[in-house]
């Protein structure tokens, strides 16, 4: 059912630590390697060794640079490197737009996954994600995404050490953490509250489980400030585009 | 957004289609016979091409069946189960005016709010998603309702006309029809255009949520080529390409029609109305297209897009 519990006992998710990412990529060639044989279809490559690669993948590492405002010109930008997959929301839109059922956030722990024997492969759920967390597998035709390795963590058959994410596991500076977001007193919550941890895009409502734990203040450049500014209001025009933009508003 | 032509075929002929399925329930036509029984296959075949051709871009056609069964919370899903529904109560109404002459005016009008409600639920699957921001406004099924009025009143028109030689209130209706989707996709255009991908709450720095830092721009993307999520949703389009056919859009889809529509009050005959059905069905391609390739989604904020200007003296973005 594609409705969404109303409150999940366990929010099992990630805790990200964008201070200590060093952008190897090893989570993201660990993910690949687990879950190309592990849940559901294996995660195809297109081209692999040919002019235009192209493959699917459920954790991609991006690096952004952070330049401050107030230094403008000659200062030089923070690097930050940047992994990113499933946030498994508590207000998933990915879920409740799915029109087969297929895509089905779980009661008990919260994880968000696709049942592929129902997917029809429409690619509305991943249009709904604001993040780009679900990627269409080209081969197999159905939505892939993170599971949170949903078969490891309950896995009996491993050690205690292994039952984690595969890119928990692999990360060599510890950058990622996983644990239940809904106990407060859980590791990983308790890092979020001592590092500040925010949610991505939180403006669009969907109430992530992973958190992300910002760089910490000594890593910023000089001049940094201390919040997102917010978005410059628009200056509304005058006359007739300042009435119609008014139109536009009421109507919403 | 990506522009998959087969969503765009979709969207343009089962609008138009259930348009004209509104139009013959509510007795456009009744009791008229053979006009009748063509403007209802014509009907049948547009919205029934449009359903078929929808599931071409799917990874599993043969599963779509299972799209009927989330009502409750998808868009898409309601779009599949009302327009069976109509499609359904629409063949049994227009069966008993052409085999048994029987007038069934509380069906035609059940029939006739389906067809309306389905094409909403079209509009909506777009409209409620959050994630972009020049979809996610009410003008949306404003544009799509609109539309599908004008098309089904234009060509019920032309049947009207080929019938009785005139059909100056049907004539009228798409006029009226036309005037106000124009004017509600001159306003959705209006406002698409004050809402450039990070200009609103979503921008680069609250996607990382390292505005804090400062201004946040993409060094690397996760991966030297595109990839699904690029291909699908960080689609570009050239902005000169895009006036042209908003002013082809606006002439096929607009100013042609009322034009023709208008000589086929003045001169009567089923050609005007037709042509004019042709020319905007032509016109309204060009929307679609524009309607999906100038969307931006707010994922193509990791991805590059949505930057501010960088500050002068600051290297620019490598080529």
């Amino acid at each position: 059912m594609t409705a969404l519990p109303n409150d999940t006992p366990k929010k099992l998710g990630l805790v990200i630590d964008l201070d200590v990412c060093v952008g190897c990529h090893a989570c993201v060639v660990n993910c690949k390697e687990w879950n190309t044989g592990g849940y559901g279809a294996a995660l195809s490559d297109q081209e692999p060794y040919g002019e235009t690669p192209s493959g699917t993948f459920l954790n991609r590492i991006h690096t952004f640079e952070v330049l401050p405002e107030a230094n403008g010109a000659g200062a030089s930008p923070m690097v930050v490197h940047f992994p990113k997959s499933c946030l498994h929301c508590a207000d998933a839109p990915c879920v409740t737009v799915c029109p087969t059922g297929a895509s089905y956030k779980r009661a008990e722990d919260g994880i968000v996954l696709v049942n592929e024997d129902w997917c029809i492969g429409c690619g509305l759920c991943a249009w709904a994600c604001p993040y780009g967390a679900r990627e269409l597998d080209e081969a197999e035709g159905v939505m892939k995404k993170c599971t949170l390795c949903v078969d490891r963590i309950y896995n009996e058959n491993l050690e205690e050490v292994d039952r984690v994410p595969a890119c928990v596991r692999t990360c060599p500076t510890n950058a990622r953490h996983f644990g239940d977001l809904a106990d407060p007193d859980s590791a990983v919550s308790r890092l979020v509250a001592a590092r500040g941890g925010v949610d991505l895009m939180p403006e669009q409502g969907t109430a992530p489980v992973n958190k992300y734990l910002p760089p910490r203040r000594n890593r910023a450049p000089a001049g940094a400030a201390d919040e997102t500014p917010p978005a410059a209001p628009r200056e509304r025009a005058a006359g007739l585009t300042g009435w119609l933009e008014r139109v536009v508003e009421m109507i919403g | 957004m990506h522009p998959a032509r087969s969503i765009i075929v979709f969207t343009t002929l089962s609008g138009a289609g259930f348009g004209l399925v509104a139009l013959l329930a509510l007795g456009a036509l009744a009791g008229s016979g053979s006009p009748l029984l063509w403007a209802a296959l014509l009907a049948l075949a547009l919205t029934g091409v449009g359903l078929l051709s929808s599931t071409f871009h799917l990874g599993h056609p043969e599963r779509a069946w299972r799209a009927l069964t989330q009502w409750r919370t998808s868009w898409l899903s309601r779009e599949g189960v009302l327009s069976i529904a109509t499609l359904g109560l629409f063949a049994v109404q227009m069966a008993a005016d052409l085999f048994y002459g029987m007038r069934l005016v509380p069906l035609g009008l059940v029939t006739a709010a389906l067809a309306t409600v389905t094409v909403y639920a079209t509009a909506m699957i777009y409209a409620s998603l959050k994630t972009v921001p020049r979809w996610h406004t009410r003008l949306t099924p404003a544009c799509y309702l609109g539309f599908a009025a004008a098309g089904g009143a234009m060509l019920a028109s032309a049947f009207a006309a080929g019938a009785d030689g005139r059909a100056a209130g049907l004539e009228w209706l798409a006029l009226g029809f036309l005037l106000v989707a124009w004017a509600a996709k001159g306003l959705w255009w209006f406002r698409a255009d004050r809402i450039p991908l990070g200009s609103g709450d979503s921008r680069p720095e609250t996607a990382t949520r390292l505005g804090r830092y400062g201004r946040v721009r993409l060094l690397e993307p996760p991966h030297s080529m595109g990839n699904y999520l690029t291909r699908e949703m960080v689609f570009r389009t050239a902005r000169r390409h895009a006036a042209a056919l908003r002013r082809a859009a606006a002439l096929l889809g607009g100013g042609l029609p009322v034009l023709l529509l208008a000589a086929g009050l003045a001169a009567g005959g089923w050609i005007w109305p037709a042509a004019a059905s042709l020319s905007f069905l032509l016109g309204l391609l060009a929307e679609r297209w524009l309607f999906f390739a100038e969307a931006e989604h707010v994922v193509s904020l990791y991805y590059g897009e949505g930057e501010r200007a960088r500050p002068a003296g600051f290297p620019a973005r490598p080529a």
